[in-house]
């Protein structure tokens, strides 16, 4: 077993916790989120070129000149693919019939319509509303199942890592303008299940050494609870890291976001099960008393 | 813990075949329908075309209305009670009045629930209407479940002909599901451009046969019409209804062989063969109008009276368009219009990359995972891994017992499984590490390793498996993939941990029982 001493680092790594969260707060509130087309309303539009001719200022030029409102379009992952997102302004039943006419007079047909999509405002509003029910009741479900499982000073230290875990990666997508679309909120839903798996697993030892030392200070027994888990927590992470990675590097394009988002969240899930949910337990005071008189 | 009777050795070894079997499964031809059961790949995997479509429903309710007017008069009259005035008051109400002295008759009329006036819903325990009045003016309103009532009913109608429509385009395995009161899913598999379908759903394809007025300004009875062509100017069209789409029998394309023209040839049923016949007898020398959800698509001059019940219509159609029409005319009418409120096409060539990205993201993270769980636990590794080789047969045998649908978020939540998979292996490891810190006898070592991880390791997955069902319910399309093989992974692992690397475990311990074990 190692013996780092954590505990010396609780009060640092709670203030910069706490920044962070200020800042993803601020970030929240001023930047905002960078909504895709799920939660938006739109038209996304991926598109192959076969025609090496064609590049970003060709395709922007032919898409300017189709009155489809702002019209963004970017790299998508290869050279030759393109992400074309605009809001389109009416319901329109022939609109890619008329993107395609369009290209075809600008461009020539060397390209590829690989994806479409399309989402009413409607729609978008209701995935919105579902996402955000979603990670609430998620986020509540958690809350009850730490409630019944541990005494309250660990539901308040859980669900906080918890909320941070979840502040930070939003805080983060916003900083990098990075698309929030469904995939994302699924990859929130994840790092919550994680994030609190990770906890609850210290949480255990923390709760089994009460017992075991009656005498020892609460600020001394979380350090030993989290080295004596430490090897766990260190390979789990790595070897879900190392599943992670390998959808970010090879998984396409399209789970690209949704495993970023989970790389940041078990990242952050670890490191605030340690540096955010033990020290919420020394400064609530929890002894050997907290869970006796429960379990009376 | 350690135990293993052979019966349950026998039982496991079974439960592994048999899951082994379904995942070898979807690699294989077999003629039986139980045992040839293959995952079905989401749109985004195969490509294909997912449409959402929103019935407009004011026009079924303004149509309910109107109905429920005409009734009442008639209702009314029959009873000799006093009733005028009427007419549709808002959007969901009619008004009407009555004399001073009916007022408490009309109101037991419609409280009643025999009465055909304002039908009771036993289901619902609920009127369709919802009765108000102020001395002598009454107001019926919809009821929440008048209205839902009046929507199912026109869901129903629009999902058969939604069906119609798609059948006879003639696509492969169409989906075609209801979504709350007012929406229809349509699931196209294989299609990358939903261009024709959606053309065909986004058509209500009222057809109506009317006279065209002669007067050229607005009159009572008639309406100003444009013409789909834009071939001529708007012009008024008589109200009155000769013939819909509700008397035709048969639809189909033609060229017609004297002016090479193509055409649509319709035949009515007999009510309409004698309405139509009785209409072109007296109106020979008049033009009628054939009319497609308001737009004029052809005006002609009656020549001769039709009283065979057949004719064709004209209207400068590609052979396309012409073979379009007859579908819409053949499958009917849908009850409101509809718009398509949610789109997502994925071609064949994105479906068949996305697979083969995910089959290499699958591999990669399986590799590495197995590399660094043998580097860090040697023997034990081995074990672990096995135990996670067992799990993805176990996932993917159980995603095929169901017939489950595999999406590309489906594929990173098998991947993240196995990343996760062997953390209650590690828990039970680094506890059996500690137990032997200070416990001489392996055996019982190893034995309250598994059993004091045991909290720690459900914990850990209650958590992830909670977060899965939520997204389950609450996710929608691929998420839901995602969610399924999270979900069933968590199981899938937990049986693998416990049985598999378990008895592997046991097996291994008692052969090296008289030596020093290390993990």
């Amino acid at each position: 077993m190692k013996n780092i001493q954590f505990n010396r680092y609780y009060k640092l790594f709670t203030l910069i916790s706490s920044g962070m969260s200020i800042i993803s707060i601020l970030l929240l509130i001023f930047k905002g989120l960078n909504f895709g087309i799920d939660f938006k309303g739109g038209t996304l539009i991926e598109l192959r070129a076969i025609d090496k001719q064609i590049n970003i200022s060709s395709l922007r030029s032919s898409f300017s000149k189709m009155n489809l409102g702002d019209v963004a379009i970017k790299n998508f992952g290869e050279d030759y693919d393109f992400l074309i997102k605009f809001e389109k302004k009416g319901p329109e039943k022939d609109l890619i019939q008329n993107i395609k006419k369009n290209l075809n007079a600008s461009i020539g047909s060397g390209y590829e319509i690989r994806r479409v999509e399309n989402v009413g405002p409607k729609v978008s509003a209701e995935l919105l509303k579902g996402g955000l029910i979603a990670i609430a009741v998620s986020l509540g479900a958690m809350l009850f199942y730490i409630w019944i499982r541990f005494e309250w000073q660990f539901s308040i230290g859980a669900i906080l890592a918890l909320f941070h875990d979840v502040l930070i990666t939003m805080g983060i997508f916003s900083l990098i303008g990075l698309e929030v679309n469904l995939s994302i909120v699924a990859a929130i839903l994840t790092i919550v299940g994680y994030s609190m798996n990770d906890t609850v697993v210290i949480f255990d030892r923390v709760r089994e050494n009460l017992k075991k030392h009656i005498d020892l200070k609460i600020f001394e027994l979380t350090n030993l609870s989290i080295n004596e888990t430490l090897s766990r927590t260190i390979i789990t992470s790595v070897t879900t890291l190392l599943a992670l990675l390998s959808i970010f590097l090879f998984g396409g394009e399209i789970l690209k976001g949704f495993s970023f988002a989970m790389i940041l969240g078990v990242i952050l899930g670890t490191y605030s099960s340690i540096f955010i949910a033990n020290p919420i337990l020394v400064n609530l005071k929890v002894n050997y008393k907290t869970i006796v008189k429960e379990e009376d | 813990m350690l135990y293993f009777s052979k019966l349950r050795i026998f039982t496991i070894l079974i439960a592994s075949l048999f899951f082994l079997f379904f995942t070898l499964s979807n690699f294989t031809k077999l003629d039986d329908s139980f045992f040839n059961k293959k995952i079905n790949l989401g749109l985004d995997l195969q490509g294909g075309s997912y449409l959402l479509l929103e019935i407009d429903n004011k026009p079924v309710i303004t149509k309910e209305l109107q109905n429920k007017i005409t009734f009442l008069k008639t209702y009314f009259k029959d009873k000799n009670i006093n009733i005028f005035n009427l007419k549709i008051y808002n959007q969901n109400s009619i008004r009407f009045e009555t004399d001073e002295t009916n007022v408490e008759l009309i109101k037991d009329i419609f409280v009643d629930k025999e009465e055909s006036v304002n039908p009771f819903y036993e289901k619902y325990k609920s009127h369709q209407f919802d009765l108000e009045n102020q001395n002598n003016i009454f107001t019926i309103t919809l009821s929440k479940y008048g209205i839902i009532e009046l929507k199912n009913s026109s869901l129903d109608q629009a999902i058969e002909i939604v069906r119609r429509r798609i059948d006879e385009v003639g696509t492969n395995e169409p989906n075609i599901l209801k979504r709350g009161n007012d929406r229809i899913l349509v699931e196209l598999p294989g299609l990358d451009d939903p261009m024709r379908i959606k053309n065909l759903l986004g058509k209500t394809a009222n057809l109506t046969f009317r006279f065209v007025s002669k007067s050229t300004e607005a009159e009572f009875g008639t309406d100003l019409m444009e013409f789909e062509d834009g071939s001529e100017s708007p012009v008024y069209i008589n109200k009155r209804i000769i013939l819909s789409g509700e008397n035709l029998l048969d639809a189909q394309p033609r060229v017609d062989s004297q002016t090479n023209e193509t055409v649509v040839t319709f035949s009515l049923d007999r009510v309409g063969a004698k309405r139509f016949g009785k209409a072109t007898i007296s109106g020979v020398g008049k033009r009628f109008a054939i009319i497609l959800d308001d737009k004029i698509i052809s005006a002609p001059v009656i020549q001769e009276a039709i009283v065979d019940g057949s004719g064709q219509i004209t209207g400068g159609f590609t052979f396309q368009s012409a073979t379009d029409l007859a579908l819409l005319l053949r499958s009917g009418a849908l009850p409101a219009p509809m718009n398509i409120i949610e789109e997502r096409t994925v071609g064949p060539g994105l479906g068949k990359d996305s697979i083969k990205a995910g089959v290499l993201a699958l591999i990669i993270g399986f590799s590495l995972v197995i590399a660094f769980m043998i580097f860090k636990y040697k023997i034990f590794g081995l074990i672990a891994n096995t135990a996670l080789i067992f799990n993805l047969f176990f996932l993917v045998g159980i995603l095929t017992l169901f017939e489950a649908t595999l999406t590309l978020p489906g594929i990173a939540g098998i991947i993240l499984t196995v990343g996760m998979a062997v953390d209650a292996n590690v828990l039970i490891f680094e506890r059996i590490k500690e137990e032997k810190a200070h416990e001489k006898n392996q055996l019982i070592a190893f034995d309250s390793g598994y059993t004091k991880s045991r909290t720690a390791i459900l914990d850990a997955n209650i958590t992830t498996f909670i977060a899965a069902i939520i997204l389950f319910f609450l996710g929608s399309g691929p998420i839901k993939g995602f969610s399924i093989t999270l979900g069933v992974g968590i199981l899938t692992t937990l049986f693998s941990v416990y049985f598999i690397a378990r008895l592997l475990t046991s097996l291994y311990i008692v052969r090296n029982k008289d030596r020093e074990i290390k993990i």
